[in-house]
């Protein structure tokens, strides 16, 4: 075997005889380890919050639970009221939060000069920071304060929890719509709006319906801005949005404030229901970011 | 100005303005063929700039009909920056603007009431990367410059099928029509986007560097494709490659720097070029 200067061998600079190679081994291990770590945590958090919710709640939970409205007195009743009313708020606040939020995308990614689009965008990141419960004192102060509590007042303070991330969301998939794109549009004599219309959000279309469907987990999920704006609801399916609307995660709050234990399975079983929409959403969301990545990614060129 | 070529009315001229001066300096050659009057790109005193920064510095510069001009020069040197003056791309970039004039025929796009809609009716573009519309299907890739400029309905469907004959692309795809327009090859998504440029029927093409991203076989295809469309559109072809060039341009021009270094028959170009700078390039000198 061939000898180096300094007295190693070839076959020693392939192995870890090396001190340096070992160490390398070492941090690269050390690393690997951290990062398996850290995925588990994330994953075993999830899982325990949905483990726990699922045992604690199933017992509870049958179709009597989501179809009768709540028993003030007794366990006998069920959430369907908070189930309707959550609906109608959420779908409220989507029907205002989404379409005024891809206007402000398109206005920001394909209008707006650079500096106007920055201050927006700021503008949104800042409003997305902003605690819940501060949104919710400010329509309680707006819309509650000499009137009363509403249905529309939170369905309000939700859409101001969601337009910031509609907004974002969508700025950020028409951003990535390929200039090339645009440029073709506008050499085949289609005007900006043409251009925006018939090429840039369709091809982004995909990717804005995922934004806005986790901006509808996130608001359905939502106690904050309900609580000054829709809590005192009675114990029936109620659908005027001038009056308070029952909601499940307000009615969670008050079953697990209850004495009665009973109460607390039901809370747990609301809780269930809530998590169960947060995903099915979720994972409705995910393939239709398959399909914007198809329309989007480096096959689509 | 009937008979210019029959699917094009009159009627989609009247945007354009006629540019002072011009009309009798071009008038014999008008006179003699006024199909081909059209087709012929005049660049006067063409600067660009992006900002502050020059990229394109006086050129004059003539596109005949029937003819495929080459522009070749280095990475850089503002040949894509001209050709995009010529439909009026290049004003699209933000702080992008041009002086001098850019005549079709008798006309200045340039103008001040000419309409930039109708300059891109008239010069159709190819680019660098294939780019079909993501979300259109092949037919409705060829239909879209129709349905910007308003075509009636009932004309479309024909005008696509000649466009993708035209494009060479017909027999390929005639049976998958509605099938979205990237299951196609590369060399097939380049060809769609020349027909989707020759369905508005433009009497200009301009193609930036229309094969750079192109195997060698479909880039063949495309050059076969230029050599059977230049008897009816003139095209510009900037293209890095000299080789392409030679292949099949009939006219070349070299650009360094911004400026015009030389035009002549490409022939010329390749074999005794008169400036100095146009043979180190071409011999691979530099660039």
């Amino acid at each position: 075997m061939t000898v180096s200067d300094n007295g190693l061998s070839q076959r020693d600079l392939f192995t870890s005889g090396v001190g340096n190679l070992r160490r390398r081994h070492f941090v690269n291990r050390a690393l690997e380890i951290t990062a398996w770590v850290g995925a588990v945590v994330a994953v075993g958090t999830l899982a325990l919050v949905i483990g726990s919710v699922l045992m604690k709640g199933a017992s509870s939970l049958n179709l009597r639970f989501l179809t009768t409205p709540t028993d003030p007195f007794g366990t006998g009743g069920g959430i369907s009221n908070a189930i309707i009313g959550t609906g109608i708020l959420v779908a409220v606040a989507t029907a205002i939060a989404v379409p005024l939020g891809i206007l402000i995308a398109i206005y920001t990614s394909e209008l707006a000069g650079p500096r106007a689009a920055f201050t927006i965008r700021y503008v949104l990141d800042v409003l997305n920071g902003v605690p819940t419960i501060i949104v919710g004192i400010f329509i309680f102060g707006l819309m509650v304060v000499g009137h009363q509590q509403s249905g529309l007042a939170g369905s309000v303070a939700l859409t101001i929890v969601m337009l910031p991330l509609v907004a974002r969301s969508s700025h950020e998939v028409l951003t990535l719509v390929p200039g090339t794109v645009r440029e073709a549009a506008m050499a085949l004599g289609a005007s900006k709006w043409r251009t925006v219309l018939t090429v840039v959000v369709p091809t982004a279309f995909s990717g804005m319906i995922t934004g806005s469907l986790l901006a509808v987990a996130r608001a359905a999920g939502e106690t904050a801005p309900l609580l000054f704006t829709t809590s005192i609801f009675p114990n029936l399916v109620q659908t005027n949005l001038a009056q308070a609307l029952p909601n499940i995660p307000v009615t969670i709050f008050q079953f697990s404030e209850s004495p009665d234990p009973a109460k607390h399975a039901q809370a747990w079983a609301a809780a269930l229901v809530l998590i169960a929409f947060v995903l099915l959403i979720n994972v409705i969301a995910r393939t239709f970011l398959a399909r914007s990545r198809r329309q989007l990614g480096p096959g689509g060129r | 100005m009937p008979g210019i070529k029959e699917k094009v009315h009159p009627a989609r001229l009247h945007h354009l303005q006629p540019a002072e001066g011009a009309a009798g300096r071009d008038e014999a050659q008008h006179v003699q063929d006024p199909k081909r009057a059209i087709r012929h790109v005049r660049l006067e005193g063409l600067n660009a700039f992006y900002g502050s920064q020059q990229a394109v510095r006086d050129v004059n510069l003539s596109f005949e009909p029937a003819c495929v001009t080459g522009i070749i020069g280095p990475s850089g040197c503002g040949k894509s920056t001209l050709v995009r003056c010529i439909n009026r791309m290049h004003e699209e970039i933000a702080g992008a603007r041009s002086e001098g004039r850019v005549l079709l025929g008798e006309i200045d796009l340039h103008g001040d009431d000419v309409d930039v809609v109708a300059v891109r009716r008239f010069v159709g573009m190819v680019f660098q990367k294939p780019n079909p519309f993501p979300t259109m299907s092949i037919f409705g890739n060829v239909a879209s410059g129709l349905r910007f400029t308003g075509t009636p309905r009932d004309e479309i469907s024909d005008r696509v099928r000649e466009a993708l004959q035209g494009a060479g692309l017909w027999e390929e795809v005639k049976n998958r029509l509605s099938t979205s327009g990237l299951s196609l090859s590369g060399g097939q998504q380049q060809r769609l986007c020349i027909a989707r440029a020759l369905a508005v029927e433009p009497q200009v093409l301009l193609m930036d560097e229309p094969c750079s991203a192109l195997d060698p076989i479909a880039t063949l295809k495309i050059e076969e494709l230029i050599g059977e469309l230049k008897d009816r559109v003139t095209i510009a072809l900037v293209t890095h490659n000299m080789q392409q060039a030679a292949r099949v341009a009939d006219t070349t021009a070299f650009m360094l720097d911004g400026e015009l270094i030389e035009v002549d028959s490409t022939e010329r170009m390749f074999t005794n070029p008169s400036d100095q700078r146009t043979e180190q390039y071409v011999t691979g000198k530099y660039g």
